[in-house]
């Protein structure tokens, strides 16, 4: 089972980018996919996380990630709120939208893949603020378990009517302009 | 075909399926994305029927009781203080005998105020004769949500199919859609015995007295006493129609066979936990772990919680040394009720009550309290070396 936890702030989309990938992944055979979203009082803004657990077989454990396998960060200023690391397992990832440099963090040697999702975002054509579709191609440029083009594929289904061809970009150009490192 | 949603997608697509003909339903979180599907289906017809906004739970059940004894299939869904809003008309169905289904996404109940998930809410409601499942997964949310208008048609009595909020009414799963063809050979159309006609004007449920009499057509009638021991009856005989249509289900869709209790790791178990909802499933990755540190543990799932199943629940418990019964409810000022219920069925069904296992009632997930399955674990490792510390609330911090 591959565990990956989403953080972002309430209306930003974690819980929709999780899901987009939850259905990716259970479309290409991982018929145990399962997103638990975890709800607060559902405050715009507020921290908020969910729980993506991909396996083939039925996940019957419902409660949240404890031990990430890959942790999500859609907001960089999350980090100083948030312990977002906790819990990661070793040689695991880190997937972070932040306009810096991975030398730039510190996350003390682990595994870490930066890209300004924001900027590129916008530049894709979305309003600002919209992330969620960004910090998909950062995490496939990473971690290998879904085809990026069925992941895509996915991201066009999810906002046909809403910029579906500005959301597939801002994933396309996020991929290719994340960079990985150890930070 | 499969397809991955949330539970209250999976209830949605349940009532669809299902042919229902009036939908009535005031929104509250956890449930409120289900009806907002409904209307959704209503709205752009993919389903046929009459979606009717209300101003409050209790008149959403009225509507309810109104199209159903008009002969419709009618469907409403809730959770916490809806539910408890709801209650003297969650009475009034059942008395009424009409075969109304109800979904119930579990919440606290305030106050405090709370949204997050435990049992209270549907557990309160154990004594209004509503028929009571509790669903594990979201593949038994829409198959239970199927099953539940073909029990609630064939026994006159209202179903209610209880799922934990957020847990599973938002999580995202993988589940099985039944094909409507294949449903429409489980499920036929609603011909009810007795509907309302304007050409023949009645009176339903008027005041009935105490005593027997002489109705109106000259023959005896039955008082208020027969008609409530006749819903008893039909009641404990409803656990032999659960299982009856949960076969029938299982053999048309090759899903079921676990109406009444789910167990997992049972037959050579020496101790066994008994819960209900989806804590049942996280439970078997416990014993499973549990398990390979040589302990015989398992789970008892209690699917069926009124009726209650008591002869299906002692006989899974009956070689057991020790049973642990973990709730999300209580009866307060004793206990919770299913671990009353469980004593109750052992003392009647177990032969030699000399050999009775010992029954410990847990207290987890009290509103919304993340339930940690290292706490689980941790706690039943505990219990099977003779000892829970605290209260037997798991997690709690005082």
């Amino acid at each position: 089972m591959t565990e990956i936890r989403w953080h972002g702030r309430g209306g930003q989309g974690a819980i929709t980018a999780s899901r987009i990938v939850a259905t990716a992944a259970f479309k290409h055979g991982y018929t145990g996919a399962v997103m638990i979203p975890t709800f607060g009082t559902e405050r715009r803004g507020a921290p908020i996380f969910s729980s993506l657990k991909i396996a083939r077989e039925k996940i019957r454990d419902l409660s949240p990630i404890e031990t990430p396998d890959v942790v999500v960060v859609l907001d960089h200023l999350l980090l100083d709120e948030v312990d977002v690391a906790k819990g990661l397992k070793a040689g695991g990832l880190i997937v972070l939208n932040t306009p810096k440099p991975v030398t730039a963090c510190d996350f003390g040697g682990v595994r870490l893949a930066v890209a300004d999702v924001s900027a590129l975002s916008v530049e894709a054509g979305l309003p600002q603020g919209r992330v969620n579709s960004g910090i998909i191609g950062v995490l496939c440029r990473a971690f290998d378990i879904v085809p990026f083009a069925s992941v895509l594929e996915e991201i066009e289904a999810e906002f046909s009517g809403k910029k579906p061809a500005a959301n597939v970009e801002a994933a396309r150009l996020a991929y290719e302009h994340t960079t990985v490192g150890v930070a | 075909m499969h397809i991955i949603e949330t539970g209250n997608v999976a209830a949605a697509l349940g009532v669809q399926l299902a042919g229902v003909q009036v939908v009535a339903a005031y929104p509250i979180t956890p449930q409120t994305p289900l009806t907002e599907k409904l209307s959704e289906l209503i709205e752009a017809g993919e389903m046929d029927a009459r979606y009717v906004p209300v101003e409050s739970e209790h008149s959403a059940l009225a509507v309810c009781i109104g199209a159903s004894s008009a002969g419709a299939r009618a469907f409403t869904a809730t959770s916490a203080n809806g539910l408890l809003y709801m209650h003297e008309q969650v009475h009034w169905a059942a008395g009424a005998r009409l075969p109304i289904v109800m979904c119930v996404a579990n919440r606290a109940v305030g106050a405090p105020w709370n949204i997050w998930n435990d049992h209270q809410d549907s557990i309160s409601q154990r004594d209004t004769g509503w028929i009571q499942i509790y669903s594990c997964d979201h593949q038994q949310i829409i198959d239970d949500t199927l099953k539940a208008f073909r029990v609630a048609e064939t026994t006159s009595i209202p179903v209610m199919v209880c799922y934990d909020g957020y847990l599973l009414s938002h999580t995202y799963m993988p589940f099985a859609v039944p094909e409507q063809e294949m449903v429409a050979r489980f499920l036929p159309p609603f011909h009810p015995s007795y509907a309302l006609d304007p050409d023949a004007p009645a009176n339903l449920n008027t005041v009935t007295l105490p005593e027997i009499r002489m109705d109106v057509h000259g023959e005896m009638a039955h008082g208020y006493m027969e008609i409530r021991y006749l819903l008893q009856e039909d009641l404990r005989n409803a656990v032999q129609v659960v299982e009856e249509t949960d076969a029938a289900f299982q053999e048309l869709f090759g899903r079921g066979g676990v109406p009444l209790v789910e167990p997992y790791r049972c037959d050579d178990a020496e101790y066994v936990v008994v819960a209900m909802g989806s804590l049942t499933y996280q439970l078997w990755d416990v014993i499973d772990a549990l398990r390979t540190e040589g302990h015989k543990v398992g789970v008892l799932g209690v699917r069926l919680y009124r009726p209650f199943p008591d002869a299906a629940v002692a006989a899974a418990l009956q070689g057991a040394r020790g049973v642990f019964v973990m709730e999300k409810a209580l009866s307060y000022g004793y206990e919770g009720a299913l671990c009353s219920d469980l004593k109750s069925a052992l003392y009647d069904h177990l032969p030699d009550k000399s050999r009775a296992p010992f029954v410990k009632g847990l207290v987890a997930g009290i509103g919304g309290r993340e339930i940690k399955t290292v706490d689980l674990t941790d706690a039943l490792r505990s219990g099977l070396a003779g000892s829970i510390p605290g209260p037997g609330w798991i997690g709690i911090r005082l």
